[in-house]
Order: structure tokens, then sequence, then C-alpha cells
């Protein structure tokens, strides 16, 4: 579904990625894990088309397309989603408008007819059951005044609402009590399928016991130097990142 | 010494006058437009051209001398070199037959004009029910509905026309909201108003449509001095929407239009305005002035005046919609939205005036600030000693876009009576770059995400608006941003 080549981008001048590689199927899940400013974020927000980085080398093709190509909003349109680490409080557009807005322009781009009043009720319904979500979130400002575990869980209904091909969680986990990591969780399940993928940031094992991962890949210094299965979170869970970082594994690619 | 160099040697304006009736200028009455400047002919000129009664006369000379005497404002947040007021043609009017039966009669090229602008005439009274009354440039040219209004016994016409028919109504309510005494622009207006609308609503009318006045600025350096009347009398009710736009144009233009509004017992006046005049170019350059001045009393008891205004356009506005609250028990409204772009300056508000017994007012300002550009919100509320009860509710919300704006709110209270409660709300947010990705990683495009954004701002303003003119605005406003984020 995308595949990741030799990516290096900067922020400010500052190189963050420095050669990364990393091949998703459809089907996957995969997680990436790493110590604080290894460039989790940092990949997650390049591959969504956040302006403040700067791709210097690489390319990313995701379904045959040049993905660095596309328009941050084509690529969400081409089915990438991303849930952000800090999502945006945005006063005044109560989150039914925005995600209608969003699910409309999403089905115009792939030639689909625009939901009715009626459907767009019907799919909020299935989704916010899903996540056992309070229905008033939806006529409250986007994620004005929601606390930490709302905006997350926020993140994940306008997954399911969009429904997209690729799915990218920044660090969905933090911030969220038990409980709501397994509503959240138990959200991403029921969007993987056979035709989709998940790519999960994580600094802890702890999300990847509920959302088991294919593979895992350790991101340290802008680089994926290990990658493994889902018991090499395990691994680094128990001993920590420090284990690897001697071996200089060669960039890996899975 | 011509009229050029004239205009140069002249620093202030009692100069200029005195000078100017030493040269005593010569106007011919069958011109079709003033030659430039101001003095007591031109006055004249103006008033013979519209075949105006001596008393009309009188008034409009009375409000020139008094303007001589009077200072250009100073204190507005705003700043532009000094007006020449000798470089302005004071009057000109389309070529055109006079006294119109049908639209058949208006000169084509006229029509083909608001057809560019989107206000095809015979459209509008097909299709939305709206009477219009189209002013092009100084003298109306087109009043349609009137033969529904007539036999409601409402009068809509212009006010040149209302002079004529009905003068002991012009007579007994001109100026009687806003004197020629009240500032520097509003004497100016009186004394050389073009035209405007005229309506007047009879006792227990509901007004059947929305009255509604397309007016533009076309002729080259041609100041626009509107006039704009409106009476409803007992228990009746009408809801006027003026919507201007201008061409692109290359010299700053001088619009002082005076907008007076009269609610008896029981009544009551909507009056919502979109203002799209030409802003500027991207470097500050061209432009329309805007001073404008609007006020409706509240006479009678239980009435109730309500403006709503979209103001995207100008390079300057200085312009206060305010309500009177005479009556007891009236009810003051203003809801206003105020973008400015690149390098435009607006310095708007209201002024509610709380003089009778439980009066309620209402302020609701959203301004919008992007490029280079000042945006001020200045309001007054004032309770009387008599307005025993009053309230009102002031929300002033500024929104930035990038970092070279500006958002200032001036709000002014004064209070007299002491059972008066008066509540006052300010916020100010900024559009950023984040809030935009956030939008665009759901699929939806940088122009449609300002978009989202503004109007989710504006959108208690936008409410306020009827229909077709609530989408019109949510158009403007994009437009009027585009491109100044990201």
């Amino acid at each position: 579904m995308i595949k990741i080549k030799d990516l290096h981008a900067t922020i400010e001048g500052n190189e963050i990625l420095k050669g990364l590689n990393l091949e998703i199927n459809a089907g996957e899940v995969h997680a990436i894990m790493g110590p604080n400013g290894s460039g989790k974020s940092t990949l997650a927000n390049v591959l969504a088309g956040h302006e403040g980085y700067e791709v210097t080398k690489g390319e990313v093709i995701y379904e045959d397309k040049d993905l660095l190509d596309l328009a941050p909003e084509d690529r969400a349109r081409e089915g990438l989603f991303l849930a952000f680490q800090y999502p945006i409080e945005i006063p005044g557009i109560s989150n039914a408008t925005f995600l209608k807005t969003a699910v409309n322009e999403i089905r115009k781009y792939r030639g689909e007819e625009e939901l009715t009043a009626k459907q767009f009720l019907d799919l909020i319904k299935e989704k916010t059951k899903i996540l056992d979500m309070d229905n008033s979130l939806l006529s409250r400002s986007v994620n004005t005044g929601f606390s930490g575990g709302e905006k997350k869980r926020n993140e994940i209904f306008q997954l399911l609402m969009l429904d997209p091909k690729f799915a990218m969680l920044d660090e969905t986990d933090s911030g969220l009590d038990i409980d709501a990591l397994k509503l959240v969780s138990h959200g991403v399940n029921s969007f993987k399928a056979k035709d989709k993928a998940v790519l999960v940031v994580t600094h802890y094992q702890r999300l990847l016991d509920y959302i088991v991962p294919d593979f895992v890949h350790v991101l340290s210094n802008g680089k994926i130097i290990k990658s493994g299965g889902k018991e090499l979170a395990l691994e680094l869970e128990e001993k920590g990142y420090d284990w690897i970082k001697p071996e200089k594994a060669a960039a890996h690619s899975a | 010494m011509s009229e050029e160099e004239l205009s140069e040697d002249m620093k202030v304006v009692e100069d200029v006058t005195q000078s100017e009736y030493k040269w005593g200028f010569v106007t011919d009455i069958e011109a079709d437009e003033a030659p430039k400047g101001l003095n007591e002919e031109i006055v004249r000129f103006i008033s013979a051209k519209k075949g105006e009664p001596e008393w009309m006369l009188e008034w409009r000379l009375k409000a020139y001398r008094y303007w001589l005497k009077m200072e250009e404002p100073k204190w507005a947040k705003v700043g532009y070199p000094k007006i020449d007021f000798q470089d302005i043609r004071y009057y000109s009017a389309p070529k055109q037959k006079p006294e119109l039966e049908s639209l058949d009669e208006v000169d084509p090229e006229l029509i083909k004009t608001f057809e560019k602008l989107g206000i095809p005439i015979e459209e509008q009274k097909r299709l939305s029910g709206v009477a219009v009354d189209a002013v092009f440039d100084s003298v109306s040219v087109a009043t349609t509905f009137k033969k529904t209004l007539e036999d409601k016994g409402i009068i809509f016409s212009s006010v040149s026309e209302a002079v004529k028919n009905h003068p002991e109504l012009v007579k007994k309510y001109l100026g009687s909201v806003v004197p020629y005494t009240d500032n520097y622009y509003a004497a100016l207006n009186a004394a050389v108003f073009s035209d405007g609308s005229f309506v007047f609503i009879p006792k227990g009318v509901r007004c059947p449509m929305e009255l509604s006045t397309y007016f533009r600025i076309n002729a080259q350096d041609t100041g626009q001095f509107e006039r704009t009347l409106i009476i409803a009398e007992d228990s009746s009710y009408v809801s006027y929407l003026e919507g201007c736009t201008a061409p692109m144009r290359d010299n700053n233009q001088l619009h002082a239009a005076v907008v007076e509004l009269i609610t008896l017992d029981n009544a009551e006046i909507k009056y919502s305005t979109v203002q799209n005049w030409y802003p500027g170019d991207k470097d500050g350059k061209g432009g329309i002035y805007n001073f404008v001045t609007k006020r409706g009393v509240c006479r009678g008891v239980n009435s109730k005046i309500s403006w709503t205004q979209v103001e995207t356009g100008s390079a300057i506005t200085w312009k206060y919609p305010s309500c009177v609250l005479q009556g007891d028990n009236s009810v003051g409204e203003f809801y206003s939205v105020a973008v400015t772009n690149n390098f435009q300056q607006a310095d708007t508000g209201t002024k509610m005036i709380h003089l009778g017994k439980n009066t309620k007012s209402t302020i609701i300002s959203k301004g919008i600030s992007a490029g280079r550009s000042d945006n001020s919100y200045r309001g007054l509320v004032k309770v009387g000693k008599k307005a025993e009860g009053s309230r009102n509710f002031s929300q002033c919300d500024s929104m930035l876009m990038g970092d070279q704006c500006g958002a200032h709110t001036f709000p002014y209270i004064e209070v007299d009576n002491k059972s008066a409660m008066v509540e006052h709300e300010a916020t100010t947010s900024k559009v950023g770059e984040d809030q935009i990705f956030y939008l665009n990683q759901r699929g939806i495009s940088t122009e449609d995400a300002i978009n989202l954004i503004v109007n989710g701002f504006c959108k208690e303003v936008f409410n306020e608006l009827p229909m077709e003119f609530a989408v019109e605005a949510q158009k403007l406003l994009a437009i009027s941003l585009e491109g100044s984020v990201g």
C-alpha cells in the first residue's frame, strides 16, 4: 500500500528523518516505537503533508502514486488518515458540520454522491456506538473544550467516519485511561480489514496489547534500526531502547 | 488659475471656500454633472437639478454653512491622506429619460451593468419577490413592485420623489434622527446628498417583501452621498436590504451616506447591509472611503430596530449604526461582521443609547483582520437616568489571520441608572496554520478550511441575515480573504 524509500526530512533546517525505509501492505498493522525525538511523529506528519517539514531526499509511493506530490487534502482524499497526537481546536464549527464537510469532500473526490442528512445521521449512529460516544460531542465545536480523552476518541471517531485506507495513529494512547484505551483500540480494530493498513506510533507497549501489530519497528535517530514481530515490543518494554542502539543495525526495510 | 492649481494651493477648507467665491463657479443647469469642488453654487445646482422646493434648498444651505465651520473628525483609528473636498465632484447623473414607468424604458446599458454585477432586476422581480429601488450613481432609475406596495399604502421611492410627492413626511422626519449638526460627514451629506431611498410603512402594515436597494459608485471621481429615510408607523414592520458593489478603480473615493430609521409604537425595522466596495489593491492603492452615519430611533414603546451588517469592502470604513432607545421597552440590536484584508482599515461599531425604561440592546460584533489591515470595534453603551431596568449585552470577538494585522476593541460604557445591567465580553483568536492543516488532513481544501473557520466565527451574525443575503455574505467573505493564510 505504501512504500517509503530513503526518506530524509528536515524541520527548520534540522534533519529529523535520515534515510527511512518502510513498506506496509494492505491488511497489515505496523507499529513504530522509539525514544523521544527519534522522528516518530515527524514521519506521520511528513506522510500527511505538514508544511512545516521539508522532504530533502527519498520517495514515498502510495497506491502507485507519488505521495509527496499530492497536496495534504488530496492525500486525505486518497485515503490517508492521521489521528493527531494533539488534535486541534476549531471554535464555532460543530463537529457534525465539520465531519459532514469532510465526508462529502472525500466522496466527491471519489466520484460518489454526497450523503443525505439521513444517511449521514445513520452513519454517525453506527460509529458512535462502536466508541460509546456521547452524541453531545457532535454539536460541540470541533475539539473545543474537549478533555484529552475526548479529543483522542474524537480522532478515532473521525477515522471511522471517513473510512480511509491507510490510518496513522500518532500516540493516540497518550493521556488515555485504561477504559478509554480499550474503547479507542476497539474502534481501530473495527477499522482493520484486508484492504486497510494501520501504522501505530507509540511509546508504550500497552497499546499494542489491544491493537496487535504484525510488525514492530524501532526508530532511532531518523532511521529504522530494528524490525520484528509483536514480541519485539515486549522486549523493548522490558529492556528499554539502549540494548538495540549499539547494534547499529543496517537500515531495515520490511 | 486652473482648478488643479486651486486645489493644490488650498490647505484648509475655509481658505478654499473663500477663494471659490472669488472665482465664482458658473454652473450649467443642463449639465449632467457638476464641476469639481464645493460651494453654495454647487449646493444650489444639485437642488435645482432635482427640482427641489425652496425649503429643501434652504435646509441644504444651512447644512453647508454649518459644515464650513466644522472640522474633520480625527478620533477614529484610521489613517489616510487629507481629503481635498474641492477635488470631488458632487453631482453626476447617468444619461437617461426621467420618470420611467417600467424597466423597458431604462437605458439598456444600465441594465447590462446591473447584470454584470449579478443583479438582474428582471430576475429578481420574478424569482425572489424583492422590490428593487436601484440607484445608479445619483439618480434612481428603476423602482419595481411599486404597485403591490402602493396597495398596502407603503411608500418606497427615491428621496427626490418623496420630496416632491410627500413633502409633509420628509419635512417631519428628514434630519430628525441625524441632524446636519451631528457630525462633519452628516453635515456634508445634508448639503449635497444626491439621492437614496425613502420608505414609509403606515400603521399596522407588515411589508410583504424585503425592500432592497442596490447601488454602486460609477462615474469617475463622483462622491456618492446617499440619504436613506425609513419610517415605520405604529405596529408596522419592514425589512430593508442594502447591498453594494463597486467596480475596480484607482482613485480614492469618498462615500458619506446618512441613514435614518424611525420606529413608532410597536413597530420594527430590520436593516441589513452587505457592503463590498472596492477596498484598494494589494498594496493599499485606491479604494473607497466609507464615512457613514447610520442611526435609528425607537421612538415608540415596544419598538425595535435591528442592524445587521457584513462589511468586507472599502479602504477605510468609519461607521457606527446606532439605536436611540427612547420608547419604553424598546429593543436595539447590532450584529456585525467586519472583514479587513491587505491595507484596509475599519473603525466600526455601534452606539446603544438607552433612554426609556426597560430598554434592551444586544451587540454582537465579529472582526476579522488579515494581511496588514487594521480592524477596530468602537462601541458606546449609554444608559440614561430614567432608563430604569435597562439591559445590554455586548460581545466583541476578533479573529486574526497572519501576524501583520491588528484588531482593537474600544468599548465605552456610561451608566447613569443603578438598576441597569451592562455586560461586555470580548475574545481574540487566531486562525492558525495548524487548524488549516488539520482540516486539510480531513480532505478539506485550504480555501474551504478558511471558509469553515470564518463562517463558524461569524455564524451568530449570518443567522440574522435574510437567507439569500447570508449566502451572498459567505461568498463575499471567501473572496475577501482569498490567499490570506498559507
